[in-house]
């Protein structure tokens, strides 16, 4: 393509790029703002986020949300590499059928899945809370652990494992000394994917939240339907560094749309 | 045998917790939906409750919510087709004219905002459209005289949030599919003398419709399903199927309704997923 071309598609990109950081930089800019009524020009001072270190709401929230990010990893990286490594190794008569079951809490709308738990969980006793959340964060990220951790498996074969049986090594060995370091980029790839689907999930939260337990998401909602403040923008500055920095060392780990 | 057994003890034991799990947190909670949407109220608290198919004639019955469907639809094509528009010549130009660590940077950073957090990019819109907001300060940068503008709590606010939530999802299954394509074939098609229109109606187009697909499949189905984004950058104007199961669920709380309702959006998903599943097949896996 010729010169002017190469122009228009690097102005074209350039303004596709600046749509979509544009609202997150004013955003992050009046975090630091000192005027609580958002006024210009800015007058620099991070007041705002002085201010959360004394907001033991936002504090809690802020710990419940961690918590339970680090009890998802947790749960949903060990549950999803064991079913990843039986897809590599097995092929079984309904796998197709389980393969297709990771679909639906990915694709159906958060909404109908939240609402869904809210109703079965409070009907068998379960009830609402962190506990309750847990259990929905962890079927999020499952299908995206068993995906990613799968994607790894699938560029390396089992040739290696066969090769250490041969030479003597048993089944602990094998997967302790073979497997585990050759899909270890893939599951510390999908660990830091399972935390960031649980710190920014919102919806799931939102219906199993009881009066007086929330995570940050939940109480950024409450906080924007009673008003705007500053203080809004300053927690908000904070969970999008988290979130892009997680995913940042996500695609370093793992590239999107599989290793070229 | 005895190896036979071992294996299927291993599948079972590699298998079992994952799916025990979703079992638990979503095929049982659908199929407890499903019952709940048959009942007058939910028998919870001791409540007693009888079967009735009340829940389902009202949504028939009364026009409220046919339009609010037809809201939510008419939101989900609107937010679609911007994306498409938009996202494909984007993922064109950048899979087939961009090269090197350009690409790969332009692509991280196109996809980056996609995985961060949905509420927090819908509130920074607030701080674009409000009142006293960015758009506003421009305006009158350039114009000190104008009347004050906000396009908050309107529908193309509404519009705006969710093509900035989406659009990065649009560029990168349409880029993947895109992507994919040998250059070697628009070679061949530019020898075969095809000018640049008809490499693209003939060639590019057609090679990358499964890309275009799923991601039209998968913004327009989120974004039905969508509450949080029209609650707080529409506003009155906002009210959606979405917004009204939420309601059922936290202020009037009528669940009976609101797991009807819920199950009509399922079934309006479903019928999208059967008409597309030929199409699909076998592409969702590359994302």
């Amino acid at each position: 393509m010729r010169g002017f071309g190469i122009w228009a598609i690097r102005l074209y990109l350039a303004l596709l790029l600046l749509f979509l950081y544009l609202p997150i930089a004013v955003m992050v800019l009046l975090a630091f703002n000192q005027s609580p009524l958002y006024e210009l020009p800015i007058v620099w001072d991070t007041v705002w986020f002085q201010s959360l270190a004394h907001n033991d709401r936002l504090i809690r929230a802020g710990l419940n949300s961690v918590g339970l990010a680090l009890a998802n990893t947790a749960i949903a990286t060990a549950l999803g590499t064991m079913t990843a490594i039986a897809f590599a190794r097995y092929s079984f008569r309904g796998k197709a059928l389980l393969e297709l079951l990771l679909f639906p809490p990915i694709t159906i709308p958060w909404l109908i899945i939240g609402t869904s738990m809210l109703i079965f969980f409070f009907w068998i006793g379960i009830g609402r809370g962190l506990h309750a959340m847990l259990l929905g964060h962890v079927a999020l990220s499952l299908p995206y652990v068993i995906m990613v951790v799968g994607a790894r498996l699938k560029g390396h074969g089992s040739a290696l494992e066969e090769a250490a049986a041969t030479l003597g090594a048993s089944p602990w060995q094998a997967f302790w000394r073979v497997s585990l370091p050759v899909m270890a980029p893939g599951v510390v790839a999908a660990s830091l994917f399972a935390f960031a689907v649980s710190f920014d999930q919102f919806v799931i939260s939102y219906f199993l939240a009881p009066p007086g337990v929330s995570t940050l998401p939940v109480e950024i909602y409450a906080a924007i339907r009673k008003g705007f403040t500053p203080e809004i923008n300053a927690i908000s500055t904070i969970i999008i560094l988290v979130s892009m920095g997680l995913m940042l060392l996500f695609a370093r780990l793992y590239r999107f749309g599989g290793e070229r | 045998m005895m190896q036979e057994a071992r294996r299927r003890v291993a599948i079972g034991f590699l298998t079992a917790p994952a799916y025990l799990w979703l079992t638990v947190t979503v095929l049982l909670p659908l199929s407890a939906m499903l019952f709940f949407s048959f009942l007058t109220v939910a028998p919870i608290g001791g409540r007693e409750a009888q079967l009735t198919t009340e829940q389902y004639l009202t949504f028939i019955d009364k026009d409220f919510y046919r339009t609010l469907t037809w809201r939510s639809l008419r939101l989900g094509f609107d937010v679609t087709l911007l994306c498409v528009l938009i996202g494909y010549p984007a993922a064109l130009g950048l899979a087939k004219h961009v090269r090197g660590r350009w690409r790969e940077a332009i692509f991280l950073l196109i996809v980056l905002p996609f995985w961060s957090n949905a509420l927090v990019r819908t509130f920074s819109w607030t701080m674009v459209l409000r009142e006293g907001g960015f758009l506003d300060r421009i305006i009158h940068w350039f114009s000190p005289d104008a009347p004050p503008f906000s396009i908050l709590f309107t529908y193309p606010a509404i519009l705006l949030g969710l093509v900035h939530s989406f659009l990065p999802y649009v560029i990168l299954t349409c880029y993947i599919s895109l992507e994919a394509i040998d250059d070697s074939l628009l070679e061949a098609a530019r020898s075969l003398g095809a000018n640049a229109l008809q490499m693209f109606a003939r060639v590019m187009l057609p090679l990358s419709l499964p890309g275009l697909l799923a991601g039209v499949i998968l913004t327009f189905i989120p974004v039905i399903g969508s509450f949080m984004e029209p609650r707080i950058l529409g506003g009155r104007a906002g009210i959606m199927l979405g917004t009204v199961i939420e309601d059922q669920f936290t202020t009037v709380f009528n669940w009976p309704r609101g797991a009807a309702l819920s199950f009509i959006m399922l079934g309006i998903v479903l019928l999208i997923f059967a008409a597309s599943a030929p199409l699909l097949r076998g592409r969702l896996k590359g994302l």
